[in-house]
Parts: C-alpha cells; structure tokens; sequence
C-alpha cells in the first residue's frame, strides 16, 4: 500500500486537496489501496460528520444520510415497510460484516470488480486510461450486456443502487462551491472513450445524503449469483409496481450487474405502461429493454437470465 | 492513538497503513483474529467493534482513536461452549471468526424490532460472511441454532 495522510473531515463543505479521496466504510477502497489500484495521497475520514440519520421527509420519502451504514438501512422500520426492494437489496450484498461498515455513500461510488481492473499490473482503459480493455476477449462472463463501450464494459456491482435507481432516488452533495442534487441516474457516467471518468461529482464534493420520494406502488428484488449467498450478482431486477383492475399502471424498472451504472429499464417501462399484468406482457418489456444489448462471447447469458428475472419479479408483485 | 481492546486502553503507534487486524495481531499480541484473505472475502479476521461485527482487515486503525473493541480473546459467551460441544471446527482457522461473528449475529438478531426466526437456512444466510474451508457448516450451524433457541 503506497502511505498516505490520514485527516477527519470537519464540514460537509470542506472540499478535498489535491491527491485527496474521502474515506467512509473502506470497504472498497482499502481493498483496493491494499492492490494498489487506488493511492490516495490523502484519505480524508467522513465518517465522524453527522451524516448517520434516516430522517422522514416532509412529502412523506425518506432521507438517508450517506454515512448510514448498510445494516441500519435495511434494518429500518420505514426501509422494511414502505421500501421492500431496498431493504432486500442491500441485504443481499456482501455479509453481514460488511454491511457494519459499508455506508450508503461508499456503496453508490464502489467501483468495479473487473478483474482487471483489480489487478494492477494488469493493462485496463479504466485504472491505466489507453492500456486496452483485457476483458474484451479474456474474461467477461460478469461483465455488461448494456451501456458498454469498445474501451470498457465494466459493470457496477452495487446491488442497493439498483434499488436506489427504481425508486427515482435523489442524490443530495456538497462541496466548497456549494450543494447541489440530482436523480441517482446522473451519478454515473457511460464508459465511452473515457472509462476512467465514472462519476460526475467534482473534486471535493460529498454525497451526503440519498432523498426518496414517498407513495411507492409494491416493490421487490431479485438477485442471481454463482452461490447461494456472499457473491456479487452476475445479474439483477428491482421493480416497483402498481396495477390497477388487471392493468399496470406504474412500473419503475432496473437491472443490476448487466451495465456501467444501475440500469434504469426505461424502454420496458415504457412498453409495460397500460398493458395486461400479464407474464406475457413482463416478458415482452424485457424484451424491448433487451433488444439493445450486444453480448460478447460468454455474457449473452444474462440476456435470458434478466428477461426470466423481470417476469418472475413482476409475476410475483401482481 | 488510543484504542481499547477487550476492555484495556493500549496507546498505538502506527504506520497510518496498519489495518484493525495488523494492530492486534502484530502490535498487540493478540492473534485470535485471522489472516485469511485479508480482503473481506472470508471472515477469519471478524472482531466486534462497539458490539458490531466487522472485518478487522478492511479498517485501517488509524480510523478508530478511542474506539473499543472485542477480540475473541475477550470473549465469554455460551456460543463458545456449543462449538465445542458441536464440534463446530476442523482445523480451527475459521473458528475465532464465527464466534465472533456468530455473537455479533446473535445480536443483531435479538436487537431487531422485528425478532427474525433463526431457523437453519437463516442462521446460514446471516453466517455466510465466514467461509470455512474444512466444510464444518452442518456442526457450525447446531451449535448457533442451541444458543439461539435459549
Ligand atoms: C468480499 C466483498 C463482497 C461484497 N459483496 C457485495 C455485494 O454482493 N453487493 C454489493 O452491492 N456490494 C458488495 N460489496 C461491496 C460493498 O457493498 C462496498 O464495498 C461498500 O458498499 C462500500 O461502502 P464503504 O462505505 O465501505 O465505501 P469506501 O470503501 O469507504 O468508499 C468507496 C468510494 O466511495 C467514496 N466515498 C465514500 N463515501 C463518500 C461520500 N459520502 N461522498 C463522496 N465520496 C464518498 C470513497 O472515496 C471511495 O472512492 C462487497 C465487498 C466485499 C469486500
Ligand atoms: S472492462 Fe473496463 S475495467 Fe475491465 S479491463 Fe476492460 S477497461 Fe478495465
Ligand atoms: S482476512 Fe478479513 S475477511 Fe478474510
Ligand atoms: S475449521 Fe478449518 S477452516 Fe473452518
């Protein structure tokens, strides 16, 4: 691990000196200090700031503070009740360790586990920007069907941001030149020709808190992965759900571990909107979210495996 | 920096690289929590923090001036009985791990406003953060489900 200085943030506005990155659960980020893919010159500790409240918001949604950690969230009696699909979410990542100490903040800006991008002495466009893309012909098998680039097709990994991402969640930050927010969705940047860039926050600025919105229809999430717990998802679907009288109504949609960011569904929802709370029709909106994948040798998979997913997911919300 | 383990304050000094787990192990002598993987994968290393259970190998100590925690060394809990009694270990590796983690469980468990049941499957959902290579799970989950029964 290259050394570095250790300070406490002492303000939400207190920016970052150059060289700076903001440390929170560290379960990401030590990790990968630990690989010397990360080498901060400053770790700067938010951890002390008092950003660790689920508070109720006035239009009946949910503030969650980013400094939350992921066992608290999903063990909220407001997570539990109004917003199933973020309470299994988060409990279907990592452990229950990590969970302690992941915060809401870290979980969004975790970054990918391309192995490539992992490993250091690795070429990888996203740790050593115009290195080449590894994982193009080598190993892709849990990279993105969606969203990809010929640079990159790295996927996020976070499964509480794919929850996030259905229930229209907002991201709240603030830094020296101020605070600013915006839907989760504009959190995260497409590979294109520049995979080192993932995030639009600024230098210095500090996410501190997610905002969800109230009047949720039913919601849940669903997750396949390689073993039966303490894996990361090789694909993913959280949905929100209303029908009314045999007829969908409202659908929010999102696919996990498929794309460079939490996947918002929009072209399924788009096709699900007033037709029949039918397999046939949860299938068919799979289908126009799905046509513009572009698999590669062993990905195509989760094609299938995410069309299989909204329609048992939906099915059992109806 | 001050930290206290298993209810004694030790004053540290450290390289700011040093892990939760290096401080114990190298610096305080204390080598019941594990070096498996020491990257989150595997459990060995889980130690309780304020009474949470953690990874001691992805917290760099400089984080917790002042912070206490508890080592498997500072344990005294029904749980321990039941892993012998269970043999709920091969080789041993895993063990300081899952007592740790399984009395971090426990509580968590208990502390819920909506008490889960520890049925088998949960107890093995809720443990699954501690690998054990020797495959003692079957002996592992008994001895959890008698002290959670109780
Ligand atoms: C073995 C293992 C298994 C895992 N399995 C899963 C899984 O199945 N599903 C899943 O979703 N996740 C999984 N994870 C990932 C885990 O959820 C993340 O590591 C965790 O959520 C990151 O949160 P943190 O607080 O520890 O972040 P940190 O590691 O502290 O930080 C992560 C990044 O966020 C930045 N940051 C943190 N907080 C802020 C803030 N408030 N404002 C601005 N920047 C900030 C940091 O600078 C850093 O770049 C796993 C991790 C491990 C090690
Ligand atoms: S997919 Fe992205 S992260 Fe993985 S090797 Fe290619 S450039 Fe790097
Ligand atoms: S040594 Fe910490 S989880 Fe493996
Ligand atoms: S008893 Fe050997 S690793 Fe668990």
């Amino acid at each position: 691990m290259k050394t570095f200085t250790y300070r406490t943030a002492t303000a939400l506005d207190d920016g970052l000196e150059p060289g700076a990155t903001f440390l929170a659960g560290g379960t990401n980020l030590v990790d990968l200090m630990k690989l010397g893919v990360a080498t901060p010159e400053v770790l700067v500790d938010v951890t002390k700031l008092p950003l660790d409240e689920v508070t109720d918001l006035p239009d009946g949604g949910l503030r969650i503070g980013a400094g939350v950690r992921n066992s608290d969230l999903a063990a909220h009696p407001r997570v539990r009740r109004d917003y199933p699909v973020l309470s299994q979410a988060v409990l279907a990542g990592a452990s229950g360790q990590l969970r302690n100490m992941a915060t809401t903040g870290g979980n969004l800006l975790q970054r990918t586990r391309c192995r490539y991008f992992m490993d250091a002495t690795m070429p990888c466009n996203k740790h050593s920007p115009g290195s080449g893309c590894p994982a193009r012909s080598g190993d892709h098998r849990n990279l993105a069907i969606l969203g990809g680039s010929s640079s990159c097709i790295a996927t996020h990994p976070s499964d509480m941001a794919v929850a996030l991402t259905a229930l229209d969640a907002v991201v709240q930050v603030s830094g020296p030149a101020g605070a600013r927010s915006f839907p989760l969705g504009d959190l995260y940047l497409l590979p294109g020709e520049t995979p080192h860039r993932e995030f639009t926050l600024e230098h210095g600025e500090l996410i501190t808190a997610v905002d969800l919105p109230g009047g949720s229809g039913s919601s849940a999430y669903r997750k396949v992965r390689d073993r039966a717990s303490y894996a990361f998802a090789v694909g993913s679907v959280a949905a929100v759900l209303t029908v009314a009288e045999g007829t969908v109504t409202d659908v929010r949609l999102a696919f996990g571990a498929v794309a460079p960011k939490p996947w918002r569904a929009h072209a399924a929802e788009e096709a699900l909107r007033g037709r029949p709370a039918t397999r046939e029709s949860f299938l068919a909106a799979a289908d126009a979210e799905l046509a513009a994948a572009e698999p590669l040798r062993d990905n195509a998979f989760k094609i299938t495996l995410i069309r299989n997913l909204v329609a048992s997911v939906l099915e059992g919300l109806s | 920096m001050d930290l206290v383990v298993n209810g004694d304050r030790h004053t540290l000094e450290m390289d700011p690289r040093t892990t939760l787990l290096d401080a114990l192990r190298e610096h305080l002598g204390l080598t019941g929590a594990k070096k498996g993987c020491d990257h989150g994968q595997c459990g060995a290393c889980t130690v309780l923090l304020e009474g949470r259970r953690v990874n001691s190998c992805l917290i760099l100590a400089v984080t917790l001036d002042g912070a206490s925690v508890t080592t498997v060394e500072g344990l005294a809990h029904p749980v321990q009985e039941k892993f012998l009694e269970h043999d709920g270990f091969q080789c041993g590796y895993c063990t300081p791990g899952q007592i740790c983690s399984s009395v971090g469980m426990l509580d968590e468990a208990l502390s819920d406003d909506d008490p889960p049941e520890l049925s088998d499957a949960e107890i093995r959902e809720r443990m699954s953060g501690n690998l054990c290579r020797c495959g003692a799970y079957p002996n592992i989950v008994r001895a959890i489900r008698e002290v959670a029964a109780r």
